[in-house]
C-alpha cells in the first residue's frame, strides 16, 4: 500500500504534466516483471477461470450463453477502459475525489516513459484486468435468463457508472475513501461488494429463473467448475500479490495470507456443510475457497498469516450462512450466489482489516493518531458508501435499459435454453 | 417364444452377460434406461438447494429365447444380477409371437 501511495500521484495528473520529470525515474525491472506476470494472472482468472466455473454451474442448455458473457465482458470492458476507464479511475479530479477526468482518454500521454517504478502501460494492464473481472463476477446473479444485448450494454454502462468512480474513490491518490485511510488493498469493495450488490439487485430486478426454486436446476458440470475454482485459487496469487505493485516483501506476505485464507475458507464451508447436511460436498469446498479468497482480498496487504486463518474461517462460516438465508429463506435467485459468497465476503473482509492490520501478527500498522475503532468506522464507510452507490445504480440503470432493450429472455427462449435462442450454438454435440 | 426383459443394476451387466451365455443365450439387447421402484432416488444438494432425483439409472436386457430356455435364463439372470438389497431390478416375460432373421429369412426358434 505504502508503494502504491507513492506509485499514485505519479500516475495521476502530475505526473503527465510532467513527462520529463516521470522519465527521469527508475523503472524496476523485478517491479515490471512481477506486475506483468500478475497481469496475465488475474486475466486469467476470467478467462479461462471464473468462465468455465460459472460454466459448469449452469444447466448444459445454457453453458456457452456463460462462457460468451464473460468472454464477451472481457472484450468490452477492454475497449471502454481504453476509451475512457482509465482516465475516469486513475486520472486527476474535478469532482472532490469522487471520480477522475478525461485528460487521459484513449491513453493519451501514455508512452513507453511514463510511470514510476512499474511503466505505466503495465500498471494500466494490470488494472484493466480487475475492471474485467468485475462485471464478469456479475453474470453469475442474471445467469440462465438475461438477453445477450441487454447484458452488453449493461456491462458498458455499469463499468462507467459504478465501477470507475468507485475505482477512483478507494485506489486514486485523491479519491475521497483513500483520502480518509480506507484500506482496500485488492478489491474488497471494489471488485466484491461491488460485483456481489450489483448481482443481488440484477437477480432482483430481472426476478427468478422460471420454475426456481422448485424445479431442480443442478450444475451441469463440477468437474468443470472444480477445474475452474483451482484456477481462481492460483490466479488471485495475481490479483492480491499484484496489488503491492511492487515485487517484494508486501507481495510475498499478501500471497501467503491469500493462500491460508483460501484454505481456511473452504474447509469452513465443507466442515459447515458437513455438519449441516451430512456430507462434505465438492461444490461446497470450492465455494468456500472463493469465500476465503474474497474476503482476504481488502485484508491481504496488511494483516498477517494468524488473521488470515480467523478472515478465511470466518468468509466460509457466514458466507455459507448468507448463501442458506438467501437461496431458502428469502427465496432470491441469484443463480450462482454471488452476492453471498462476493458481496458478504468483500462486506466482512474490509471490517476485518480493521483488527487484523494490527492484531495477531499485523503487518501494517495504522496510521498515526488512527485508532482499530477509528478504523473500523473507515472500513464500515466505505463499504456502506460502495453499497449504496453500487445498488441504486445498478437498479436505474437495469430499469433505464429495460426500457430501450428488454432485460429477459421469453419464456420460451428461457425454456429451450440461451445457447440456441441467444446464440444458435449448442455446447455439447455428442 | 419368450421375450425376457429384465431392468437391473448396471454394475451387473457384465456378470449378468457372462452367466447368459454360459446357458445358451446367443445374443441380447442392452438399453441405459431410468427409472424408480422401491428403491426411490435420492436427493442431491447443491450450496443448500436440495433437489430429489426419482429416477435412478439402470440397464435394461432384452433376450428372446425358446420356450425350453426361458426358465434357464430367468433363474440365470435371478443369480446373477441380484445383490439382496433394494433395487435389484425386476424381470418380465412376454410370449413372442414371432422372431425373424433379417439377414437370412429365417423364423421362429432357428432365427433366435
Amino acid at each position: 500500500m505504502k508503494t502504491l501511495r507513492k506509485l499514485l500521484p505519479a500516475l495521476s495528473g502530475v505526473g503527465l504534466l510532467l513527462p520529463e520529470l516521470a522519465r527521469a525515474q527508475s523503472i524496476d525491472s523485478g517491479d515490471t516483471a512481477w506486475i506483468m506476470t500478475s497481469t496475465a494472472l488475474v486475466l486469467f482468472m476470467t478467462l479461462p477461470g471464473l468462465a468455465l466455473f460459472y460454466g459448469g454451474l449452469v444447466r448444459s442448455k445454457n453453458v456457452l450463453s456463460v462462457l460468451m458473457q464473460c468472454f464477451a465482458v472481457c472484450c468490452v470492458v477492454s475497449i471502454v477502459w481504453f476509451v475512457v476507464g482509465y482516465s475516469m479511475a486513475f486520472s486527476g479530479t474535478a469532482l472532490n475525489g469522487l471520480v477522475g477526468g478525461f485528460s487521459k482518454a484513449f491513453l493519451s500521454g501514455i508512452g513507453l516513459d511514463s510511470g514510476d517504478g512499474i511503466p505505466e502501460t503495465v500498471f494500466v494492464m494490470f488494472q484493466l484486468t480487475f475492471a474485467i473481472i468485475t462485471p464478469a463476477l456479475i453474470v453469475g446473479g442474471f445467469a440462465e435468463r438475461m438477453r445477450f444485448p441487454a447484458m452488453l450494454l449493461f456491462t458498458i454502462l455499469w463499468v462507467i457508472v459504478v465501477y470507475f468512480p468507485v475505482t477512483h474513490w478507494v485506489w486514486a491518490s485523491d479519491g475521497w475513501l483513500n483520502a480518509r485511510g480506507f484500506r482496500d488493498f485488492a478489491g474488497g469493495a471494489v471488485v466484491h461488494v461491488n460485483a456481489g450488490v450489483a448481482a443481488l439487485v440484477a437477480a432482483v430486478v430481472l426476478r427468478n429463473r422460471k420454475g426456481f426454486p422448485d424445479e431442480p436446476m443442478p450444475p451441469h458440470n463440477l468437474t468443470m467448475t472444480v477445474a475452474g475454482a483451482s484456477m481462481l485459487w492460483v490466479g488471485w496469487f495475481g490479483f492480491n500479490g499484484g496489488s503491492a505493485l511492487a515485487a517484494g516483501g508486501a507481495a510475498g506476505m499478501a500471497i501467503l495470507v491469500t493462500h491460508i485464507s483460501a484454505a481456511a475458507g473452504s474447509l469452513a464451508w465443507m466442515g459447515m456443510e458437513w455438519v449441516r447436511f451430512g456430507k462434505p460436498s465438492v461444490l461446497g469446498i470450492v465455494t468456500g475457497m472463493v469465500a476465503g479468497l474474497g474476503t482476504i482480498t481488502p485484508a491481504s496487504g496488511f494483516v498477517g498469516p494468524a488473521g488470515a486463518l480467523v478472515i478465511g474461517f470466518v468468509a466460509g462460516v457466514v458466507c455459507f450462512l448468507a448463501t442458506q438465508f438467501l437461496k431458502r429463506k428469502l427465496r432470491i435467485d441469484d443463480s450462482l450466489d454471488v452476492f453471498p459468497v462476493h458481496g458478504v465476503g468483500g462486506f466482512i473482509g474490509l471490517l476485518m482489516t480493521a483488527p487484523f492490520s494490527v492484531y495477531l501478527g499485523g503487518v501494517s500498522p495504522l496510521a498515526d493518531g488512527q485508532t482499530v475503532g477509528g478504523q473500523l468506522l473507515v472500513q464500515l464507510t466505505g463499504a456502506v458508501a460502495t453499497v449504496a452507490w453500487c445498488g441504486i445504480a445498478t437498479f436505474v440503470l437495469l430499469k433505464l435499459i429495460g426500457i430501450v432493450s428488454p432485460l429477459r429472455a421469453s419464456e420460451d427462449d428461457e425454456r429451450q435454453g440461451l445457447d440456441l435462442t441467444q446464440h444458435e450454438e449448442r455446447g455439447y454435440i455428442l | 417364444m419368450k421375450l425376457i426383459t429384465a431392468v437391473i443394476k448396471p454394475f451387473r451387466l457384465d456378470d449378468v452377460r457372462n452367466a447368459l451365455a454360459e446357458v445358451g443365450v446367443q445374443g441380447m439387447t442392452v438399453t441405459e434406461v431410468k427409472g424408480f421402484g422401491r428403491q426411490r432416488g435420492h436427493t442431491e444438494l447443491y450450496r443448500g438447494a436440495e433437489y430429489v432425483v426419482d429416477f435412478l439409472p439402470k440397464v435394461k436386457i432384452e433376450v428372446a429365447v425358446t420356450d425350453e430356455l426361458a426358465d434357464r435364463v430367468v433363474e440365470t439372470l435371478i443369480e446373477a444380477a441380484k445383490t439382496g438389497k433394494v433395487g435389484d431390478g425386476k424381470i418380465f416375460v412376454t410370449n413372442l409371437e414371432q422372431v425373424h432373421r433379417i439377414r437370412t429369412g429365417e423364423t421362429g426358434d432357428q432365427a433366435i
